[in-house]
């Protein structure tokens, strides 16, 4: 009755750390995060509670995520203070450790006591290299601090950078994103996360939009700045290996996130962090206060908590998969076999030995496709 | 018997009929102010909420006159709209005179004539009435003056009144039987009793309510209903007061219920006479109809799964809804449903609407249709109503459709917009009179099928509210008509399909072309809507393909929000009707069927 898949639970776990505070909020930004920054000992506290509470029943990760937020808000001295407090959680020696940063709070001496406390990989959150962009997206640093944060990285001797951009931001062309991209990429990163400008509700841009402010790049317009991404990047032999996701090599590509799309079990500490054990999926409040009282009281501070029955781990296998180039095994699909031909014979999708892997069109149309074959 | 009424409102739409019938039912004091709403004889929300009268209702009113003697009056409400023209004129022949209902700042209109050659056809006393004389914009005078020149009534005999604020409300009563005729009639003839309206009770039955000709009936009588043939016992007799009252007997000259053991009222024909099954009378009394139905449509659950829902909601809206005729009909693309049968555009609005309120269905219906006489090239004739089986147009030799005789009223300077209307719904034969400067009536021969297809709505468009339409079936008349299917992308959609006249084909096909293109999710691949007659392409619109639909980044471990929306889409998917590889949403079937823009 459950397909436990117990292939992938040989696999270890890997552990996500929530870090809710940011300086100040950018325009489009929807993750769960608080500018007040005077709650940080409060969040540091919580989770060394969080990390005892888990101790019991999770070990041996092989990965380390600090996400937020802006981890680097925290500043050097609660970073290391924060990852000392991970220590009953049993991280293995060999793990790959990221930490997101922020350039415009990324200090070379953050950046140094990060390395030190044991990070290798770096994600930068650059976003662009043309400032009014940065501006606009309400961004604090400009294109220096990102080039000043690559550099230190390296400097302090951080194995694998990574830097986020957006695109498809209002009125964007082609050749725009294109310059960003070129610039991004003398920076020489191992690895680069291409993340389409999406309007999320209630935010500063969904208030723009709404008031015909901004004009948002039409589909067509969308699909073609992914297009000139993807071409560029697959032409200098990168892997684009998830919708957003490219990595220099297939070894650099992000561990850690590939563990949520291939259902690895892993473990998410914070206020509103998910986790999934193979069977359960669970997360947390995603309020400060609450998440920490709960924690105060000795409680678990779930908001909500669903078991996965074969059902929805297929679903969830097509809604992953198609974003994926690891793709989804055959057996996953429904409908009338014509609709697989057809999905190939368009040029969507591959098949290889059991599994079909989305093309770069695919990869466009993977919400489509998921739903076609549900 | 020379101290009984028996009398009808008729007036146009809006002209506050309902209003005046409370306000007699007040006066008489037969309810208390506790139990007293407004529209006191309109019984389903329906007709309170759109203020029309659909299903007449009756009310015995004890009236004290001026001379001291008490009265007895019988008020036989009627349908308010030209689908229930029968059941109106059927009503009338229950009575001895009318209330003619004028509003004082509208004047005549349309229906209002109608309902007055329809009085006039019953040798009924006409007592008109100037009614909302409170209204600022009241111009009794000329109100008078119309009642004189177009309706041809003495117009300083019009009694004036408030329906609204009560005041005229005597007169009135005084006039009902100083001026209306007592009943003739017969107590010791053989019974013929009328049937004029019936209603379903779900613990008696069917009541019938039936004006007394001749003779007398009650309790244990058998009664002989002539028309339909069947024969029926007594069980109850009795007046509205406005409740069910029963009584010892009904004698010629009385207005009442029967219940007699009738399970629905499909059984009971308005129209029909009622005899005693020992002592028959000899012949019937005149006028008596089969309700035809004129329009149809086919109605089906929104999700398949609930077809047996809806035949069970059919089967029990039927008991109280003689008129309605339906069967079973099926669709590739809408799955099992039934094809029904309508008196005409309100009813099938009504219906639609109770079914949905009262009976919880959620409902698609197609097209309506009128009737189509077929005549094939070997000589045989068809009478096709359902576009899915209207037979390969080179078998057929002729087709004609039904015509209806309109009358339509309004302001003069609404003349061009009028005209030009009518033309485009193929009318023929116009003819217009100005019964007093300014105003038009207007004649005219039109299509049914032009009329069904939110023809009135149009009229009062382009009149801006102020034109008002009544109509008469005509005849059938000769006609181009053909086919049209709708294709997604090759496959055709049975339940868009349609029959229209020959040069209105590609504006309909185009529109629902133009309506599927914008109700049609976007699909991986192009998809072509096309109207077809036969192999013929008549209109078409494109849906590009979707080539891009990944969102949001998929951050973090928040799965479960992918999935869900995935969860929701599929389940979505499933409600949705599949033509070819094509899923079609149950909205754009609703969106599609529902009447269009201009």
């Amino acid at each position: 009755m459950f397909d436990l898949d117990l292939d992938d639970r040989t696999e270890p776990p890997g552990l996500y750390v929530h870090v809710p505070f940011c300086v100040s909020r950018c325009g489009y930004c929807n993750f769960i995060s608080s500018t007040r920054l005077e709650l940080r000992d409060a969040f540091l506290q919580g989770l060394e509670r969080e990390v005892a509470l888990r101790a019991r029943t999770w070990d041996g990760f092989d990965t380390l995520y600090l996400g937020g937020g802006t981890p680097s808000a925290l500043g050097v001295e609660r970073l290391v203070k924060l990852v000392r407090s991970l220590g009953p959680l049993g991280v293995l020696p060999d793990a790959s450790w990221t930490l997101e940063v922020n350039p415009d709070d990324c200090s070379r001496e953050l950046l140094w006591g990060a390395r030190v406390a044991g990070f290798q990989r770096v994600s930068i959150g650059a976003q662009s290299f043309d400032d009014r962009a940065l501006r606009f997206m309400g961004r604090r640093h400009g294109v220096e601090a990102i080039e000043q944060a690559v550099l230190w990285a390296r400097e302090v001797g951080f194995r694998e950078v990574s830097l986020d951009l957006i695109y498809a931001l209002p009125s964007q062309s082609l050749g725009h994103w294109q310059r960003q991209l070129e610039a991004a990429l003398r920076l020489q990163p191992d690895h680069l996360s291409c993340y389409e400008l999406i309007v999320e509700p209630d935010t500063p841009l969904a208030k723009a939009v709404n008031q015909d402010k901004v004009q948002m790049p039409d589909d067509e317009q969308r699909r073609a700045l992914f297009l000139a991404g993807a071409e560029r990047l697959e032409g200098l032999g990168w892997v684009h290996y998830e919708v957003c996701s490219f990595a220099r090599t297939p070894a650099h590509r992000s561990r850690h996130n590939l563990k949520y799309w291939t259902h690895t079990p892993y473990l998410g500490l914070g206020p509103g962090a998910h986790s999934f054990d193979g069977f359960f999926r669970w997360w947390n409040h995603g309020s400060i206060p609450r998440w920490a009282k709960n924690l105060a009281d000795g409680e678990a501070p779930l908001e909500a908590q669903e078991t996965l029955d074969a059902e929805a781990m297929r679903l969830e296998r097509l809604a992953l998969g198609f974003r994926q180039s690891g793709g989804v095994p055959v057996k996953d699909l429904q409908g009338p076999p014509v609709q697989l031909r057809a999905a190939i014979e368009d040029g969507l999708l591959v098949r290889q030995g059991d599994r079909v892997i989305p093309t770069r069109l695919g990869f466009l149309v993977a919400d489509g496709l998921a739903l076609r074959f549900a | 018997m020379k101290h009984k009424r028996n009398f009808s409102i008729i007036a146009h739409i809006d002209h506050g009929k309902s209003t005046l019938a409370d306000r007699l039912i007040q006066s008489a004091d037969l309810v208390s102010e506790r139990k007293f709403q407004n529209q006191m004889l309109d019984t389903m929300d329906i007709e309170r909420e759109r203020g029309i009268t659909i299903k007449s209702n009756t009310v015995t009113l004890p009236y004290v006159a001026k001379d001291g003697v008490t009265y007895e009056l019988n008020l036989i409400d009627t349908p308010g709209h030209v689908d229930f023209s029968y059941e109106v004129s059927r009503a009338l022949a229950s009575c001895e005179g009318v209330l003619l209902l004028v509003d004082a700042a509208q004047g005549v209109e349309a229906q209002t004539l109608a309902n007055l050659y329809l009085a006039m056809e019953h040798e009924l006393e006409i007592v008109p009435v100037v009614n909302k004389i409170d209204l600022p914009a009241a111009d009794i005078d000329g109100c008078k003056l119309q009642i004189d020149t177009e309706l041809g009534l003495p117009g300083d005999d019009a009694v004036c009144c408030s329906a609204k604020t009560g005041e005229g409300v005597p007169d009135i009563l005084e006039a009902i039987i100083t001026r209306i005729p007592p009943p003739s009639g017969d107590t010791s003839k053989r019974l013929k009793a009328l049937i004029f309206d019936a209603h379903y009770d779900a613990y008696r039955g069917v009541i019938i309510a039936v004006r007394v000709m001749d003779g007398g009936l009650q309790k244990g009588d058998e009664l002989r209903f002539m028309q339909g043939g069947t024969v029926h016992k007594v069980e109850e007799v009795g007046r509205f007061r406005p409740e069910r009252t029963a009584c010892d007997r009904l004698e010629a000259g009385d207005v009442g219920y029967v219940i007699a053991g009738v399970k629905t009222v499909a059984k009971v024909r308005v129209g029909d006479t009622i005899t005693h099954e020992g002592w028959q009378a000899t012949d019937v009394i005149p006028g008596f109809e089969e309700a035809l139905p004129v329009v149809f449509s086919s109605v089906y659950p929104v999700s398949s799964d609930d077809f047996v829902d809806l035949a069970d909601a059919l089967e029990k809206y039927e008991l109280n809804d003689a008129a309605l005729v339906y069967e079973k009909d099926s669709s590739a693309a809408l799955g099992l449903g039934f094809r029904c049968g309508f008196l005409g555009l309100l009813h099938l609005e009504i219906f639609q609407e109770r079914l949905e309120r009262e009976f919880d269905q959620s409902l698609v219906m197609t097209a309506p249709s009128v009737r189509y006489q077929i005549r094939l090239s070997n000589g045989t004739e068809l009478m096709i109503d359902n576009p899915h089986y209207f037979p390969d147009p080179a078998a057929i030799e002729s087709v004609a459709e039904p015509f209806i005789k309109a009358s339509l009223m309004f302001p003069e300077r609404y003349m061009g917009a009028v005209t030009k209307l009518c033309l485009e719904r193929r009318g023929e034969n116009t003819r217009y009179t100005y019964p007093v400067p300014g105003r038009i009536e207007f004649t005219v021969e039109l299509p049914l099928a032009e009329v069904i297809y939110d023809f009135y709505d149009r009229l009062k468009t382009r009149t801006q509210g102020y034109g008002s339409f009544d109509y008469s079936f005509h005849e059938y008349r000769k006609a181009d008509v053909v086919k049209v299917d709708i294709l997604v992308n090759g496959d055709r959609v049975d339940a868009l399909s349609l029959i229209v006249h020959r040069d209105k084909a590609r504006a309909r096909a185009v529109n629902i072309c133009d309506r599927l293109k914008e109700e049609l999710p976007r699909q991986q691949f192009k998809v072509a809507i096309q109207g077809a007659i036969g192999g013929k392409i008549i209109a078409r619109a494109t849906i590009g393909a979707l080539r891009k639909d990944v969102t949001a980044k998929c951050y973090g471990g928040d799965i479960s929000r992918k999935r869900k929306l995935l969860e929701k889409q599929t389940k979505g998917k499933k409600r949705m009707k599949m033509v070819g590889n094509i899923a079609i949403p149950q909205r754009a079937f609703v969106a599609v069927l529902k009447s269009s823009d201009d």
